[in-house]
C-alpha cells in the first residue's frame, strides 16, 4: 500500500526505472525501510496492470522506464489528501506484552518496563547520533536532507512516546501498589498486586 | 575511550544522602556509585524524587554526602571543606541550571567572567577568557548585552559559557533544556556535546528521553538507586537491584 503510493508519488517528478525509484525512495527515507529492487518491480507490474503507470520505452542502457498515468496522478492526489487510517491500530507487541505482564502471576513488571526503557533509550541514542552527524536544525537544508531528517524525527518522537508511556505505566503500577491498604510497598512486588486485582 | 584505566573526572563511591531526621527521614541516594570520564557526556534519568538532583548537587559540591565519597579530579569534596569546594566551583566545575541563573545586573561577558574574577584572576584576563567562551557558544556579539535583552536560548548559551570558562573539566547540567523550545534546546545540547567531545566530562540530569539520548551513556535512577544503564549488561544490573531494599 505505502510502497505503491510512494512509487506513484516519485513518478510524479518524471519517468524512472526500477532501480532509480528505489534510490529516490531511500534518499528521502534514509533507508529506514529498505526496499529491495524485486519489490519495486513487482509493484510496478501491479501498478501497470491497474493502469496507474505505463511503460515509457527504454533509456540508452536498456532500462525499462515507467511514467505515471492520469489515473495514477488521481491516486497520488487522493493519497495526499486522505489521512492515514488510525481506526485499526497495528498490533503493538510492547502493549500486549505489558498487558500480559501485569496479569500473569510471577512476572517482574518493573524489570519488564526498565529493560524496555533502556532498549528504547539506546535506540534513541542511535537516532540522535545520526541526527548529530547532520546539520543543526537552524541551518537551511536541501529538500532531500529535510525529508530524511523528518523521517528520523518521526522515529525519535515514536521512541520518546514509548518511553513516556513506560514512565506512565510505572507510575500507575506504583500508585496501584500504594493504594492497596494491606500491601506493604517495600515488600510486595508490583506483580502480586496486579495479579490479585485481575483475579477479583 | 580508555574509561577502564583513566581516572574519572567525577566519581561517586557508595554515596548515601539522607535528608531530615527521625520519622521525617528521606533517603535521597542509597549507596550510589557512579563515574564520569573525560570526553563523555552522561545523562541521568529518573522520575522526580529518584535522587537525580541530589546526585548533581553532591557532584557540584553544593552539598556533602551522609556517607560515601564524591571526588572531582581525584579531590574528595567533603575533605576539601567549604572553602575548598567553593574554589572547585570557581575553577574545576561548571553548573548549568534549567532557569539559567544569570545575574541580571551584569552583561553576558561580566556574568561569564565573574567566577574567574572571584578566583582572583585579573579583570583583563577574565574578560579575555570570557570572550573566548562566548565565542565557543556562538554569541560573541552579545557580550555586552544584559540577560533581560536576550532570548532564553541566548541566556542558556551565556550560562554554558560561564560553566565552561577557563579550564573546567566537569560540566554539570540540571535539565538545561527544560525552559527552551525543541530546536533551541537541541542547539544547547549540541554545545554541551561539543564541550565533552573536546575533552570535558559532562553530567546532565533530565527526565526527557530525547535529551538523554544526546549522551554517551544513560544512567537510570529509581528511589535513590542506580537501576540500569544503557550499554551496560542489563541482566546483571537488574539482578543487583532485585535484591531486597
Amino acid at each position: 500500500m505505502t510502497v505503491k503510493n510512494a512509487l506513484l508519488a516519485l513518478l510524479e517528478q518524471g519517468p524512472m526505472y526500477g532501480y532509480q525509484l528505489r534510490s529516490e525512495f531511500e534518499r528521502r527515507t534514509g533507508a529506514t525501510w529498505p526496499l529491495n529492487v524485486g519489490q519495486v518491480y513487482t509493484t510496478l507490474t501491479r501498478l501497470e496492470r491497474d493502469g496507474l503507470v505505463a511503460e515509457d520505452g527504454a533509456d540508452g542502457e536498456g532500462h525499462v522506464v515507467y511514467r505515471v498515468t492520469e489515473a495514477g496522478r488521481d491516486e497520488v492526489a487522493a493519497w495526499f489528501t486522505t489521512p492515514v487510517a488510525r481506526t485499526q491500530p497495528p498490533r503493538d507487541e510492547l502493549a500486549i506484552k505489558l498487558a500480559l505482564a501485569v496479569t500473569v502471576p510471577g512476572v517482574d513488571v518493573g524489570s519488564v518496563i526498565q529493560q524496555q526503557r533502556s532498549a528504547t533509550v539506546a535506540a534513541l541514542q542511535d537516532y540522535t547520533r545520526l541526527k548529530r552527524s547532520g546539520p543543526a536544525p537552524s541551518v537551511p537544508q536541501e529538500p532531500h536532507d529535510l525529508a530524511w531528517s523528518l523521517v528520523l524525527e518521526s522515529l525519535v518522537f515514536a521512541a520518546e512516546a514509548e518511553v513516556r508511556w513506560l514512565d506512565h505505566c510505572e507510575a500507575r503500577l506504583r500508585r496501584a501498589q500504594l493504594e492497596r491498604p494491606d500491601a506493604s510497598p517495600s515488600t510486595a512486588p508490583a506483580t502480586a498486586t496486579t495479579a490479585e486485582e485481575s483475579a477479583r | 575511550m580508555s574509561a577502564a584505566t583513566a581516572q574519572p573526572v567525577l566519581q561517586l563511591v557508595d554515596v548515601t544522602r539522607v535528608h531530615g531526621e527521625g520519622e521525617a527521614t528521606v533517603q535521597a541516594l542509597r549507596g550510589v556509585s557512579f563515574a564520569a570520564y573525560a570526553g563523555e557526556l552522561v545523562a541521568v534519568m529518573g522520575p522526580s524524587g529518584s535522587g537525580k538532583s541530589t546526585l548533581l548537587t553532591l557532584a557540584g559540591g553544593l552539598d556533602t554526602p551522609t556517607s560515601g565519597v564524591v571526588s572531582v579530579e581525584g579531590v574528595d569534596l567533603a575533605a576539601a571543606g567549604a572553602a575548598g569546594r567553593a574554589r572547585m566551583r570557581r575553577t574545576s566545575l561548571g553548573y548549568v541550571f534549567q532557569d539559567f541563573n544569570l545575574i541580571p545586573a551584569l552583561t553576558a561577558a561580566e556574568n561569564v567572567a565573574l567566577p574567574l574574577e572571584l578566583d582572583g584572576r585579573s579583570g583583563r584576563e577574565a574578560r579575555r577568557l570570557a570572550q573566548a567562551a562566548l565565542e565557543e557558544v556562538g554569541i560573541a556579539e552579545l557580550a555586552h548585552r544584559f540577560p533581560d535583552h536576550m532570548s532564553g536560548g541566548q541566556q542558556q548559551r551565556v550560562a554554558i559559557a560561564r560553566a565552561v570558562v577557563g579550564e573546567r573539566r566537569l560540566v554539570l547540567a540540571d535539565e538545561p533544556t527544560g525552559a527552551l523550545d525543541t530546536e533551541t534546546g537541541e542547539d544547547v545540547l549540541r554545545l554541551l556535546r561539543a564541550r565533552c567531545d573536546a575533552g570535558a566530562a559532562g553530567v546532565m540530569v533530565t527526565h526527557e528521553a530525547r535529551h538523554a539520548a544526546w549522551a554517551d551513556r544513560v544512567v537510570f535512577l529509581r528511589d535513590g538507586v542506580v537501576v540500569d544503564e544503557t550499554g551496560a549488561d542489563r541482566v546483571e544490573s537488574l539482578a543487583d537491584t532485585a535484591a531486597p531494599r
